[in-house]
């Protein structure tokens, strides 16, 4: 698989975010939702909006977003923490620009079709 | 499984998801075995822990409170459209049980890596799925150097329930890594819906 192009890296990782978490997100520290490290994340539109107001972080998430990634993919590509970006992905969910599929509703298993295309999937890797 | 405004210009529908837990001590191979089934490399992500001072009056405020970065690797298995598996390593120390209660809601199961030099660091994993009743498997990651035990031994040594599968595995080897997985997702399987994963709750 390959992933999304990479911008032009400026710094070395180690070096981690230049910006604090808390100033991407506006200064909003909770998120309002709880979402699944895996919980999917894929946008509903193909580029972000040109008007002001979607944080330069939130444009990313949307471009990222053009396949289904999980939360923990969002963060890890972003280089935020996962909090970080649950805060920044509520306000894309009140635009309506990217939709959540969290596994946590899921209340039970999965099937016996899922765990057979598990084995057969791996087993074929 | 329902999905969440699941009518992307009408028709898309999101893949299910799949999160299995790759436990065990430090240094047991943890990242190796997510590195070595992945279609990526292992990446990095990171949650960030506030702890609340003690002295609730304190009015210091900012000092009250201390920040820890507690890091998961993980990666990341395409199964097909419909469905992605991700192998998440658990955070190693055991202040972090916070992470550990996150990370198994809505886990499909655990493998606990065991190294028979250091056999107690998987312990505390052990003893936290069984508490969570989140079904596990070990996996003894074979060392060069180190001397070998029957799976008997292992299992006598770490007092697991006659149901929990033992094997052996090598974590650098993708065909040994796969293995332990199918084991793992045989055994949920055999488990049934019996049992829930539930936090712990430390």
């Amino acid at each position: 698989m390959t992933m999304p192009d990479e911008e032009p890296v400026w710094l070395d990782d180690a070096a981690g975010p230049v910006v604090r978490p808390y100033a991407v997100t506006g200064g909003r520290a909770k998120p309002a939702n709880s979402f699944n490290v895996v919980a999917l994340v894929l946008a509903t539109r193909s580029a972000p909006p040109s008007e002001v107001g979607i944080a330069p972080e939130q444009a990313r998430i949307i471009h990222l977003c053009q396949r289904p990634l999980a939360l923990a993919e969002v963060a890890a590509h972003l280089s935020l923490p996962l909090g970080t970006v649950r805060v920044l992905l509520d306000g894309l969910i009140a635009q309506g620009f990217v939709q959540v599929n969290d596994p946590r509703q899921a209340a039970t298993l999965p099937d016996d079709s899922v765990f057979e295309a598990l084995i057969n999937g791996l087993r074929q890797l | 499984m329902d999905y969440v405004n699941s009518e992307r210009t009408g028709h898309a529908t999101l893949p299910t998801a799949i999160k299995i837990l790759i436990a065990g001590g430090f240094g047991v191979g943890k990242t190796t075995l997510v590195g070595s089934v992945s279609e990526t490399k292992p990446l990095r992500t990171e949650e960030v822990l506030s702890e609340q001072g003690v002295g609730v009056d304190d009015i210091s405020g900012v000092e009250a409170k201390s920040t820890t970065t507690v890091a998961m690797d993980f990666g990341r298995i395409t199964i097909s459209e419909e469905l992605v598996l991700y192998l998440f390593g658990t955070p190693g120390q055991d202040r972090f049980w916070f992470v550990w209660d996150e990370l198994t809601i809505g886990a499909l199961g655990a493998v606990v890596l065991a190294d028979t030099r250091r056999l107690a660091d998987c312990f505390p994993s052990v003893d936290y799925f069984e508490r969570a009743r989140l079904p596990f498997i070990v996996a003894v990651n074979c060392f060069e150097n180190a001397r070998q035990y029957s799976l008997d031994e292992v299992r006598l040594a770490l007092d697991l329930d006659p149901d929990v599968p033992v094997m052996m595995c090598d974590a650098r080897e993708r065909q040994s890594s796969k293995e332990v997985l199918v084991a793992l997702i045989e055994h949920v399987k055999k488990q049934g819906l019996t049992r829930r994963p539930e936090p712990v709750g430390h």
